[in-house]
């Protein structure tokens, strides 16, 4: 065996080697040691290994026969997905060690173990690594959303998302088999060549997107969504609606592009009716939710189908699109989540939306932080959310999905209506008695606010200046 | 020699009976081994086509391998959080996971 191969697989090495160090520190070093440096050391790996993804030199190639395809793009996808884990590891400094410090460890070992999963699926070359990739990461996502052991919610959405993704994983391994039956190879780079519109290859792929489907939370497959995000711990709601979805969705850009390019016309036809109905039915029901984390959920889902309208695309500039959607995502979403998982351990575990009723009085910067998150989730144009829904649009329009791009902006309308509704509980509603009084967060909390500010604001300018690099 | 046709309405079937019982059992074990069912009928398919239409290269044999070790780390995973969930609510009956319907 070559062991040259390893070479290539250069970050999920230096993950494991994360994981082992904080693994080991766990076991040997004593509860007071740990009590005062852990989540500090945990933080400080995990941002080196984040920066040493963007500074080092990694080489392109196929390692393992092609098994593992890794290239700059694959290696801009993760570091994408690591500043998100950067920034949830950061938020989570109250929930951990104010509620739960003996299971510290456990959140950040087994939230790295999802990690290394979503790399692999995004690395993959081949359908069996692209499983397990997919099982490594939802495997130990469905212990993290069932982590406050003692609440009946988390419980409750703990089996709610280990049953249903592994139905999920059975759905798309049996469009598989039948892709197998038809084409003989488990190998993107065999298939590519193969796949035309015979109907079995047609029945396997739509098996095989409706389990990819549940992952990125599309309409049909949505239901879970809700409950899961409502039930798990807040800081996991915003790692399963920012890396989760987001390693979900740089996956199917890799099957779509590099196995499924030759029916191109059927999928983009599927997708279409997919993605209107995402962003249809995800907007409808954000307008109607009461509580934070649930309404987040319907936003995310409607964000998905946004996703998905770049990805109808199928060129380049489609790809450059998303990726550039989830990277500004990220930095929306996560600030969001900031400002709620502070508000929750504020108000002792209250997640309505009632509980935002006069935040302005009493934390105006939170109060401003939330404002700018949901200006730019909406696509409000100092914010980055307007470029990157502006690209996402023009590269649906680049070939002629003129209707589709209507109804996305149509939907954009009713979004801003329903984020407007939490701007005007914070700004416009007093609070009552109950109104959450002032308070400052931790000083994780806050590095992590201020990363996401930066985002908010330098990605909008900042992308055009890089992109060239990858694409 | 069977012909691969019985490999596959078997599969088929057992897939569909696995659906089915995943949508109607109200037990939370029993919709456990529905979804292993689910798996199992996936595995046959593997199995099947690659001694049949590819019987030079294992590939499928090796699928079905990886398939029935991680399904068992599935189950192992889901035995854990239903026990969680009894611990917390009572017991294992899916109606009663109903705190977030509003």
């Amino acid at each position: 065996m070559d062991f040259s191969n390893f070479l290539l697989m250069g970050q999920e090495i230096g993950l494991i080697v994360v994981f082992l160090l904080l693994f080991s520190y766990d076991i040997i070093g004593s509860e007071q040691s740990k009590n005062r440096w852990f989540h500090l050391i945990a933080c400080i790996e995990f941002a080196i290994l984040t920066i040493w993804g963007f500074v080092s030199p990694l080489p392109a190639g196929e390692a393992f026969g092609g098994m593992f395809v890794t290239s700059d793009l694959t290696v801009l996808m993760k570091n994408i997905l690591n500043i998100a884990t950067l920034i949830v590891f950061l938020q989570a400094y109250s929930w951990l060690n104010k509620e739960n410090p003996v299971r510290r460890s456990e959140f950040f070992t087994i939230t790295l173990v999802t990690l290394l999963g979503m790399y692999l699926m995004i690395s993959a070359g081949n359908f069996m690594m692209l499983y397990i990739g997919m099982e490594t990461a939802s495997l130990p996502m469905a212990c993290l959303a069932a982590f406050n052991k003692h609440k009946e919610k988390s419980a409750e959405a703990g089996v709610k998302y280990v049953l249903i993704s592994a139905l999920s994983s059975g759905i798309m391994l049996f469009g598989l088999s039948f892709l197998y039956g038809a084409l003989g190879s488990f190998y993107f780079s065999d298939l590519t060549l193969n796949v035309v519109g015979e109907p079995l290859t047609i029945l396997g792929f739509v098996f095989f997107l409706g389990g990819l489907g549940f992952k990125l939370s599309l309409v049909p497959f949505h239901l879970w969504t809700a409950d899961v995000y409502e039930g798990a711990p807040t800081n996991v709601t915003a790692y399963l609606s920012v890396v989760s979805k987001g390693a979900a969705a740089f996956a199917l850009i890799f099957v779509l592009y590099k196995v499924f390019g030759g029916i191109e016309v059927v999928w983009q036809h599927i997708l279409w009716w997919l993605s209107v109905i995402t962003i249809t039915l995800g907007n409808l029901f954000a307008i109607r939710q009461t509580d934070i984390k649930r309404f987040f959920a319907f936003s995310s889902i409607s964000q998905a189908g946004y996703i998905l309208l770049g990805i109808i695309a199928g060129n380049a500039q489609g790809m450059e699109a998303t990726v550039y959607f989830i990277f500004v995502y990220l930095f929306s979403n996560l600030a969001a989540f900031a400002v709620i998982s502070a508000v929750e351990h504020a108000s002792k575990g209250n997640t309505s939306i009632a509980a935002f009723n006069g935040l302005y009085n009493n934390n105006p910067k939170l109060a401003l932080l939330m404002t700018f998150a949901v200006f730019s989730l909406g696509g409000i144009p100092p914010f980055a959310g307007f470029f990157s829904k502006f690209l996402i649009f023009m590269a649906a329009g680049s070939v002629g999905q003129y209707l589709l791009v209507f109804i996305a902006l149509l939907n954009t309308v009713i979004s801003l209506f329903y984020y407007l509704l939490i701007v005007k509980a914070m700004f416009i509603k007093k609070g009552e008695s109950d109104a959450v009084a002032h308070f400052s967060s931790d000083i994780y909390n806050r590095i992590s606010m201020l990363i996401c500010l930066l985002g908010i604001f330098a990605t909008g300018i900042l992308w055009g200046v890089f992109s060239e690099q990858y694409f | 020699m069977i012909k691969v046709e019985y490999y596959l309405i078997i599969s088929t079937l057992m897939f569909f009976i696995g659906i089915f019982g995943f949508i109607t059992r109200k037990n939370m074990i029993a919709i456990l081994i529905s979804l292993e069912l689910v798996l199992n009928a996936v595995e046959i398919n593997f199995a099947a086509f690659n001694r049949y239409l590819y019987p030079h290269q294992l590939e499928g044999m090796f699928f079905t391998l990886f398939g029935i070790a991680i399904t068992a780390a599935e189950s192992a995973v889901a035995l854990a959080i239903i026990i969680n969930a009894y611990r917390s609510i009572g017991n294992i009956n899916i109606n009663n996971m109903n705190k977030m319907k509003n």
